[in-house]
């Protein structure tokens, strides 16, 4: 007798698809200590490269002696951009249409610039052998700050460029300018500007931070010079793309190029772009021909990798005297450093600043981004967002409450005058971009009522009343607008290749199942979700899905995993790959029950004859059928690959509301309260979901209340290694409550949009916001990050407040 | 010198400026533990060292001469994880995984020095451990979890 078939709840619950909070798949080895990062990757004959770097900022290279490092046992080469020179890899394109010295070529730009590498037999002769290198630098005047980098007597910081009056993106009007970019309709927003009954301006300046994942970045190559092959583990969030540049670089056919992404210990931005490290390696290893592994130390990392932001911000908006904005206007000198490094779409050398009309209704609109080059290191990447949103939802809502505090109004009932209606949907912004869905004005309410928003405010009254009241209470609200999914091939590409993103699944005979991926966890959990994708679209269990992905050699070509684009346009890709074999599967299934497909049902994980329960396939039963003995006429087996050039952005969004309270006497902040409602459409793993949530928040808790690279006059980066860069422990970061609305993406094949940058993006001007409503009475509107508590104290004492 | 590796003996000739995360990773080959800052301040790298947690990334590995070491390859025994292994991975307490071996090996050392803890208790007692990913609440989670199943009476 055949057991009972379970119901199809019973069946879809087994799955562990979509909505299920599936424990994640990848723990395993994680907990075990059978993780494999690339500083655990050994090979026989491998050697260890360090690197000697510029102790200033600005200066002319002399001379490098190398004898003395030659002369330890153990040191097999040690090369400068003399030595790269004949294989023409000492300069080498950047993601921005720049280029960047892989090593110093006679001059240093900044401090801890590449000057030379070493290649010794460990790590430890290496570093003996750094020390050894000796390097004479004359000394050049350092400019730092951008504004006075376009002075007209500022020194030329770029001489390589001396005399390029044509940069990649447009004209450069001085010698330390990159680009001048701009979108909106000027005319119009100064159209509004001249006929506002209310106008309210803001200088901000959005300090230089850094992603600081905990593993640092390096790479081990080994290259065959028999095969003519080159094999590179490497710390990247865009395996492929790397393959591609290292092979316009080396001369190597991509081919026989094998990158490897393996475990990943986080990225946030950090491990996008490619770094004078990786190509050193790489060098290294062609001219010795063994392995060579490069893996740097923290104060490496946070001196010369990636930083984020550092945007010197002018804001001014155009209202109505009771509310309703009618004009934003926008003006952004960026600090982009020696190089310009950024990672962004080629097309957008702002990258996606221009959403900063954030979440509102606003007519008219103009935004304009000067990129400038100084002493500092390059390469800043989209942190935790994408393309310099974190920017723009910084800016935009620290105008709106500027607004609101010149008219008097609450900042909960300014923004809800001035949302986007859930009827405007699809929406145009003044800038261009087609929002997909939305629905503010129920988020906004479920916060407000969820905190009691009225009794808050109360409290914060008498609070202010209370001339003895030992804190200053703030709270903090911020709604915000994302721009994820890069995205349209139209108008998205890296170094030309379009920003779509690609699935392969193979269903084998026995109804179990193979993904690979063109993206790249870095702890996102996609070996868990995107399994759940599949299981939800062809009724396998999600247990017997493997997924696989960071190896040139078998996965399908995309471009990684960054600017949340995982889930919006992989996982768009799984979905699309799993409908085509979807419906192959139904043909079978078709010549099985010998009905026409169009006689076909699909439940949970079959498909049944309309009108006959007794009558169906399963899609073990038909993925066995594909191998075994598939239809006349028909290709044996199930398998399917797709790239999936996405249609349009998908939109998140967001609703943060923080309440702090700061110590009058010493102007240390408790953050007594940080509610976050997101809405990323479809949930697909709402427990991965919430940890993602926490991860960004705690992250824009350190950017807004403690994180920022100082330097002192002479480019000297104060501050790069943790004893002094704050990084939030588990004593100082706040307790998180989470909650969540679902507005589905319309254009999105499952409707979802992508959340793992969102609570970084909403939560750094919530606790700004938060941090100046506690000085609002007082008149002040606005507070420069990080709201550290030396800062904030000083502000205490500025206004008289300090007890 | 001699030390004793997650229950196994070992014998190694080492220079002595070798430091203790560089012996394990690289002669012993337990890569579990991570090198994350070289300041002792992020804990990637922590392992147990004769009953305590210690950072063996300024740790000289002939400080460990004569003495017993614990490592987050030892932790499961027979191939049972340990109450914070179990607790880490039921409550979504990593993401990236690169923190994750110190904060185990200090959370195990931490609830042998406090059994039944507050939250408080396991914020500041698990504070010397960075992680860039969590936010830190499902880890306290992880460690409420290990706890009461570590006080759950065993099975006879």
């Amino acid at each position: 007798m055949n057991a009972p078939v379970p119901n199809a709840e019973a069946r879809e619950l087994a799955l562990a698809g979509m909505g299920a909070s599936r424990l994640r798949k990848e723990d395993a080895r994680f907990i075990q200590g059978k993780g494999n990062y690339v500083d655990d990757i050994k090979m026989a004959g491998m050697l260890h490269m360090d690197i000697v770097r510029s102790p200033i900022a600005h200066g002319r290279i002399v001379k490098i002696n190398k004898e003395a490092a030659l002369a330890i046992p153990g040191v097999h080469a040690v090369l400068t951009a003399d030595d790269l020179k004949p294989l023409k890899l000492h300069w080498m394109p950047t993601l921005a249409g720049d280029v960047a010295a892989v090593l110093a070529d006679q001059k240093v730009h900044f401090q801890m610039q590449e000057v030379a590498i070493v290649i010794a037999d460990d790590r430890y002769i290496a570093a003996d052998a750094v020390e050894a290198v000796e390097v004479e630098y004359e000394e050049l005047p350092v400019v730092l700050d951008p504004y006075a980098a376009l002075a007209p007597d500022a020194p030329v910081l770029r001489e390589d460029l001396a005399g390029k009056t044509e940069g990649a993106h447009g004209k450069r009007e001085h010698h330390n300018h990159i680009f001048t970019w701009d979108a909106g309709d000027k005319s119009a927003a100064d159209a509004a500007f001249d006929n506002a009954e209310v106008k309210v301006s803001q200088h901000m300046h959005y300090p230089r931070v850094h992603p600081c994942p905990l593993e640092t970045c390096g790479c081990v190559a080994s290259f065959d010079p028999i095969k003519g092959e080159l094999t590179t583990f490497i710390t990247s969030q865009a395996p492929h793309v790397v393959r591609t540049v290292v092979s316009m670089l080396s001369g190597i056919p991509e081919s026989k190029v094998r990158i490897v992404s393996p475990d990943i210990g986080g990225g946030f931005g950090n491990k996008v772009g490619i770094y004078p490290g990786y190509v050193c390696a790489i060098v290294a290893s062609i001219v010795l021909g063994r392995p060579v592994k490069w893996v740097e130390d923290r104060i490496e990392n946070i001196s010369s990798t990636a930083f984020a932001r550092d945007y010197h911000m002018d804001g001014e908006i155009a209202a109505t005297a009771d509310g309703k904005i009618t004009g934003l206007r926008v003006n952004v000198v960026a600090d982009h450093g020696a190089f310009d490094a950024c990672a962004d779409p080629t097309k957008f050398p702002a990258g996606l600043f221009h959403i900063c009309s954030g979440s509102y209704d606003i007519p008219a609109a103009y935004a304009s981004v000067k990129g400038v080059y100084t002493n500092k290191a390059p390469g800043g990447v989209a942190y935790r967002c994408s393309f310099r949103v974190t920017e723009a939802v910084y800016l935009v809502e620290r105008m709106v409450d500027v607004l609101a505090q010149k008219l008097g109004m609450d900042k909960a009932e300014i923004r809800e005058k001035n949302f986007i209606k859930k009827e405007q949907f699809p929406y145009t912004s003044a800038f261009g971009f087609e929002y997909d869905s939305g629905d503010y004005h129920t988020a906004l309410k479920k916060v407000l009522d969820a905190v009691d928003y009225p009794a808050l405010r109360a409290e914060q009254a008498a609070k202010r009343a209370d001339p003895n009241s030992p804190t200053l209470m703030g709270i903090g609200l911020v709604t915000f607008t994302e721009v994820v999914g890069a995205g349209p091939s139209k108008i998205c590409d890296i170094l030309g290749v379009g920003m779509f993103d690609s699935c392969e699944i193979r269903i084998h005979p026995t109804g179990s199942a193979l993904a690979r991926m063109g993206t790249i966890t870095q702890g996102q959990g996609h070996q868990t979700t995107y399994a759940q994708i599949i299981a939800t679209e062809l009724g396998i269990p999600s247990e017997v899905i493997q997924v696989e992905e960071g190896d040139t050699s078998t996965a399908p070509y995309g471009l990684g995993t960054y600017g949340s684009r995982s889930t919006p346009v992989a996982g768009a890709a799984i979905a699309m790959a799993a409908r085509k074999i979807h419906a192959k599967a139904r043909k079978i299934a078709a010549h099985m029950l010998e009905v026409n497909e169009n006689d076909l049902d699909w439940e949970v994980d079959r498909f049944k004859v309309k009108g006959d329960d007794s009558k169906f396939k399963t899609m073990t039963e038909v993925a066995w059928q594909a191998y075994h003995q598939a239809p006349p006429g028909m290709e044996p087996g199930l398998e399917a690959v797709h790239y999936y050039d996405p249609p349009n952005f998908t939109f998140p969004f967001g609703i943060y509301l923080c309440v702090v309270d700061i110590d009058r006497g010493t102007g240390e902040t408790k953050i007594r309260r940080f509610y976050a409602l997101d809405d990323c459409g479809t949930r697909i793993n709402p427990m991965i979901i919430e940890g993602q949530i926490h991860g960004g928040l705690t992250e824009g808790f350190a950017v807004a209340m403690g994180q920022q690279m100082p330097f002192d006059a002479q480019g000297n980066l104060l501050g790069n290694t943790l004893m002094d860069y704050f990084l939030p422990t588990f004593v100082e970061t706040p307790h998180w409550e989470t909650d969540h609305t679902v507005t589905p993406s319309p254009h999105h094949p499952i409707g979802a949009k992508g959340v793992a940058e969102s609570p970084h993006v909403g939560s750094i001007p919530t606790f700004t916001s938060a941090m100046v409503d506690a000085f609002a009475h007082l008149g002040m509107t606005h507070m420069d990050m990080p709201h550290n508590a030396f800062r904030v104290w000083k502000q205490l004492k500025a206004h008289g407040m300090n007890l | 010198m001699t030390v004793n590796v997650n229950g196994k003996a070992e014998e190694k000739a080492v220079e002595p400026r070798t430091l203790l995360i560089h012996f394990l990773r690289e002669e012993l080959n337990l890569t579990g533990a991570h090198i994350g800052c070289e300041t002792s301040h992020c804990g990637a790298c922590t392992v147990d060292i004769d009953g305590q947690s210690v950072k063996s990334c300024t740790h000289l590995a002939v400080q460990c001469d004569g003495g017993e070491v614990l490592t987050v390859e030892g932790l499961a025994n027979k191939g049972v994880l340990h109450a914070v292994q179990e607790g880490f991975y039921k409550e979504h307490g990593l993401q990236c995984g690169f923190c994750t071996p110190g904060m185990l090996m200090r959370a195990y050392r931490f609830l042998q020095e406090n059994p039944n803890p507050s939250e408080e208790e396991i914020r500041h007692g698990m504070a010397g451990n960075l992680c860039r990913c969590t936010g830190y609440q499902n880890i306290v989670k992880a460690v409420q979890y290990a706890a009461k199943k570590l006080q759950e009476p065993v099975a006879a």
